[in-house]
C-alpha cells in the first residue's frame, strides 16, 4: 500500500474509533439539566413519546471495553494502515510456522518409510493405512473413496494399467501427472459411416456384441489408422498411455454409443501433477498404497 | 370522525396496503422455495436433472425472494406508513409512490425470470444482471426521493427515530448497490464486474456485509422503533440510546465486510480491521435490543393475550443472539472453525427467520388491521397458532445448522496421528444429512405458518370489504 493510501486508512479509522467513544462519552450524561432521568422528552410522533433514560450502565462499559480492546488490538496486529503491529503477525508467517511445526512432528513419520522400496513395503499394515488416508485426502475427489474410479476417471483396483503399474511408475504418474490425449478422429476415418464401422470393430476386439459386417470394414479403418497408437493388435501402448482394447475394461464407457462419442471427438483427460501438493515421502506411500490395491486377493 | 376516515383523506395508505400483501405473496413465495432447496440438498435426485429448478439456479432465486421481494416489500410499505403518520404528512408524491410500488414488483418478476433461466452476475446476493440492477437504481433513487420529500414535508418538529434508521437503509442501499454492481455490459444479460480479484470480493462483501446491515438490520429496527411502542402503547425506553446506538451502527457496520474473508487472499489489515469493527459492533447492536426490550418492559403482561407482541419479543431476542453471535464469528480463531460450514447458514437464519421475518410477521399484523379500519385481525388464534408454528421452526432450523456446522467444523480440521486428515469431505456431508433433513422440517414449519398468516390477511381484508359494503348499504 503507498504511503497516501496507509495514511487514508489509518486517518479513517482513527476517525471511527475516537468517534465513537466520544459519542458514547457524551450522551453518557443527559443533553439537558432541565430535564431529569426518566422523564418524558415532550416529543410525541404520533402517539408515540420518549423517554430520558440514560445508557444501561453495563452496556456502557461494554461498549468502552470493545472500543478499548480495538485499540490494543491495531497495537499488536497489522490493521492502521501500512503499521505491521507489535507482534509482527502476519497471515503468511502464521502458516510457515504451522507448517514447520507439523513438518516437525509429522515429517520423521514419513521420512521412516522414504528409502523402503514399495513391494517390501506391502506387508506393513501402518504403512499401507498411512497411504491410504493420503489417498483420502488428495485422490477420492477423482478416484473415488473406493479407489474405483468413475467414467473418465481410472478405476485403480483392477490391476489394468494405462501407463503400467510398477511402483517406480506409478510415483512418476502421482508426481508428473498425466495428459491422456486421443484425438478427434471423425473426419480422418471418413465421418459417420466410418465411426460407425472403426466402433463396431473396437467392440470386435474386447469380443463384445457387434455388428460383424461393419466391423469387417471397422478392421481396415483400424489397421489403417488407429494401429498408430493402439498397436495392430489393439492392446494399446503404456508408453503413451494409449489405452487397450482388448481387456474390456472401459475408462469413458464400452456401449457403441460411447465408443463411437470417443472416436468422433477425441479425449482429454488429465491427471494433474502432485509434485507441489504432495511431499516426495507422501507420494511413497501414496505409491505404495495405489500399489497395494491391485493386490488384494 | 375516526382514525382511520382521517388517514383515509390525510394519509396515502392505498401504497401501503399494496405493498403488505405483496410482502405477505412474497413471504410465501421466498419461503416455498427455500423449502424446495432445503429439500434438494438432503434429497438431491429433486433436482430432477432439469437445470432450471436445479439448486445452484434456485438458491439465488430463495435468497432474492425473501430479501429483497418479501423484506424489500415489508420495509418500503411499512417506511412509507411511518413517515407518514411520524411526519404527520402526506407521501410527498402519489404517482412516484406508484412507480416505486409498481416498479419494484416488476424487478422482482424479472429476477424470478432471469434466475432460473441461469442468468447471473454470480455475485450473492447481486446476482441480478445489468438491466435489471439499472432499474433496481432508478425505482431505489425514486423511493428515495418519496421518502426525503415527506420527511421535508413533516409538521412535526423533530425527525421520529425510526426515520432515521429507514433514512440510513434507503440511503446505503442506494450506495452499496450500484458501488457493487458497476460492471460492463457484454451483451443484453451478460456483463463482467469492472472489479478483479481480491478488490472484487472486498467490494462484493463490504456490499454483501452492509445489506444485512443496512437492508435486513436498519431497516427493521425502523420498523421496530415504530411498531414496538405502538403495540405495546409504552413510551421509547431511551432517547440517549436510539442516538448512541444509530450513530455507531451505521459507522461501524461500514468496516466489517472483511470478516467473510478471513484467511483468504485479502491483506492482513483489511482482515484485521474487519474483526475489529466486527467486535466494536456488538454494543451498538444491542442497543437496539435493548431500547425495544425496555419499551415492552412496562407491558410483559399483554405478552399473555398479545400475540403480535410475541412475535415483536421473540424478533428482539433473535435479535440479540444474532448480533452476539455475529461478532463473535468475526473472530479469526472462531472464524476459522466457522467459515464454510453451515454454522454460517445457522447464523444467517437466526437473523434473517429470527429477526427479520418474525419483526416483519409482528408488524404487519399490527398494521393491517389500521389498514383497513378494523380492530383487529380476522382470527386472533391463528396468529397465535402462527407464532408457534415460527418459533418452532426458527428453533429446528438454527438449531440443526448449529450442530451441523460445528460437527462440520470439527471434522474438517480433526487429524490422525500422522497429521492427515481423518474424514474426507463425503464423510462430513454423510454426517450431515440428518442436520439437512431437521433444517428442512424447520423450514415446513415457518413456511406453514406463512400459509396460515396468508389465510387470514385474505379473510381479514375480506371481511372488511363485506363491513364496508354494509356500512355503505345502511347509510
Amino acid at each position: 500500500m503507498s504511503d497516501f493510501w496507509s495514511g487514508y486508512v489509518a486517518v479513517i479509522v482513527l476517525i471511527n474509533i475516537v468517534a465513537n467513544a466520544w459519542l458514547l462519552a457524551a450522551m453518557r450524561k443527559g443533553q439537558s439539566d432541565s430535564l431529569s432521568e426518566g422523564e418524558e422528552l415532550g416529543h410525541d410522533f404520533d402517539g408515540i413519546t420518549e423517554l430520558n433514560n440514560p445508557l444501561p450502565r453495563w452496556w456502557l462499559w461494554v461498549f468502552a471495553a470493545s472500543i478499548a480492546a480495538s485499540v490494543v488490538y491495531l497495537a499488536l496486529y497489522p490493521g492502521f494502515g501500512n503499521f505491521r503491529g507489535l507482534l509482527g503477525w502476519s497471515s503468511v508467517n502464521q502458516w510457515e510456522a504451522e507448517v514447520r511445526k507439523a513438518e516437525a512432528i509429522y515429517g520423521p513419520i514419513f521420512a521412516a518409510y522414504a528409502e523402503k522400496p514399495i513391494p517390501a513395503l506391502l506387508g506393513d499394515k501402518r504403512a499401507v493405512a498411512m497411504g491410504g488416508r493420503l489417498f483420502a485426502n488428495n485422490c477420492s475427489p477423482c478416484h473415488g473413496s473406493d479407489a474405483r474410479g468413475g467414467p473418465g476417471f481410472p478405476n485403480l483396483t483392477d490391476n489394468d494399467w494405462l501407463y503400467g503399474g510398477t511402483p517406480e511408475i506409478i510415483e512418476t504418474t502421482i508426481i508428473n501427472g498425466r495428459a491422456g490425449t486421443m484425438p478427434p478422429m471423425g473426419p480422418t476415418v471418413g465421418g459417420e459411416e466410418g465411426i460407425a464401422q472403426a466402433a463396431n470393430y473396437v467392440l470386435s476386439l474386447s469380443g463384445r456384441p457387434h455388428d460383424a459386417s461393419l466391423a469387417a470394414k471397422g478392421e481396415d479403418l483400424f489397421k489403417k489408422i488407429c494401429f498408430a497408437c493402439h498397436g495392430l493388435d489393439g492392446k494399446g501402448n503404456p508408453a503413451i498411455g494409449s489405452a487397450n482394447l482388448t481387456d474390456n475394461t472401459w475408462l469413458h464407457g464400452g456401449t457403441l454409443e460411447i465408443i463411437s462419442e470417443t472416436i468422433r471427438h477425441g479425449r482429454s483427460s488429465r491427471m494433474p501433477p502432485h509434485k507441489d501438493l504432495v511431499s516426495p515421502e507422501k507420494v511413497h506411500l501414496l505409491a505404495l498404497y495405489v500399489y497395494s490395491l491391485s493386490r488384494v486377493e | 370522525m375516526g382514525e382511520s376516515a382521517e388517514a383515509t383523506t390525510q394519509y396515502n395508505l392505498r401504497v401501503v396496503r399494496q405493498f403488505t400483501i405483496m410482502t405477505v405473496v412474497w413471504g410465501v413465495v421466498g419461503m416455498l422455495v427455500g423449502v424446495i432447496i432445503a429439500a434438494q440438498l438432503a434429497w438431491p435426485q429433486l433436482n430432477f436433472d432439469l437445470p432450471w429448478i436445479s439448486y445452484g439456479r434456485l438458491r439465488p432465486l430463495h435468497t432474492n425472494a425473501v430479501i429483497f421481494a418479501f423484506g424489500g416489500c415489508a420495509l418500503m410499505g411499512t417506511s412509507f406508513y411511518v413517515v407518514q403518520r411520524t411526519c404527520q404528512a402526506r407521501l410527498f408524491s402519489d404517482a412516484l409512490a406508484s412507480f416505486v410500488f409498481w416498479g419494484w414488483q416488476l424487478i422482482i418478476v424479472s429476477a424470478a425470470i432471469t434466475l432460473p433461466l441461469g442468468f447471473t452476475t454470480s455475485k450473492e446476493y447481486a446476482e441480478l444482471e445489468w438491466p435489471i440492477d439499472i432499474a433496481i437504481a432508478v425505482v431505489w433513487i425514486t423511493y428515495a426521493v418519496v421518502y426525503f420529500g415527506t420527511i421535508a414535508r413533516r409538521r412535526t418538529p423533530h425527525i421520529y427515530v425510526a426515520n432515521w434508521f429507514y433514512g440510513a437503509f434507503i440511503i446505503a442501499v442506494a450506495l452499496l448497490h450500484v458501488v457493487n454492481n458497476l460492471e460492463v455490459p457484454a451483451g443484453p444479460l451478460k456483463s463482467y464486474s469492472i472489479y478483479a480479484g481480491a478488490i472484487d470480493a472486498m467490494v462484493q462483501w463490504w456490499y454483501g456485509h452492509n445489506a444485512v446491515g443496512f437492508f435486513l438490520t436498519a431497516g427493521f429496527l425502523g420498523m421496530m422503533y415504530y411498531f414496538v411502542p405502538k403495540q405495546s402503547g409504552r413510551p421509547v425506553y431511551s432517547y440517549r440510546l436510539s442516538i448512541v446506538h444509530f450513530w455507531a451502527l451505521i459507522a461501524v457496520y461500514m468496516w466489517a465486510g472483511p470478516h467473510h474473508l478471513h484467511y483468504t487472499a485479502l491483506p492482513d489489515w483489511a482482515q484485521t480491521l474487519g474483526a475489529v469493527f466486527s467486535v466494536i459492533l456488538f454494543a451498538p447492536s444491542w442497543g437496539g435490543m435493548i431500547n425495544g426490550m425496555m419499551t415492552l418492559s412496562g407491558a410483559w403482561q399483554k405478552l399473555r393475550s398479545d400475540p403480535v407482541l410475541r412475535f415483536m419479543v421473540v424478533a428482539l431476542s433473535f435479535y440479540g443472539m444474532s448480533t452476539f453471535e455475529g461478532p463473535m464469528m468475526a473472530i479469526k480463531t472462531v472464524n476459522a472453525l466457522s467459515h464454510y460450514t453451515d454454522w454460517t447458514i445457522g447464523h444467517v437464519h437466526s437473523g434473517a427467520l429470527g429477526w427479520v421475518a418474525m419483526m416483519t410477521i409482528g408488524a404487519l399484523y399490527s398494521l393491517i388491521p389500521r389498514l383497513y379500519g378494523l380492530r383487529q385481525m380476522h382470527s386472533p388464534r391463528l396468529v397465535m397458532l402462527h407464532f408457534w408454528f415460527a418459533s418452532l421452526g426458527v428453533v429446528f432450523y438454527v438449531a440443526s445448522m448449529w450442530i451441523a456446522g460445528v460437527m462440520q467444523g470439527l471434522m474438517w480440521r480433526a487429524v490422525n496421528e500422522d497429521g492427515t486428515l481423518t474424514y474426507t469431505f463425503v464423510q462430513s456431508l454423510e454426517a450431515t444429512w440428518p442436520y439437512y433433513v431437521g433444517r428442512l422440517i424447520g423450514g415446513l414449519l415457518f413456511f406453514t405458518g406463512m400459509l396460515t398468516m396468508a389465510y387470514n390477511v385474505y379473510r381479514t381484508i375480506r371481511g372488511s370489504r363485506t363491513t364496508s359494503a354494509q356500512a355503505a348499504g345502511t347509510a
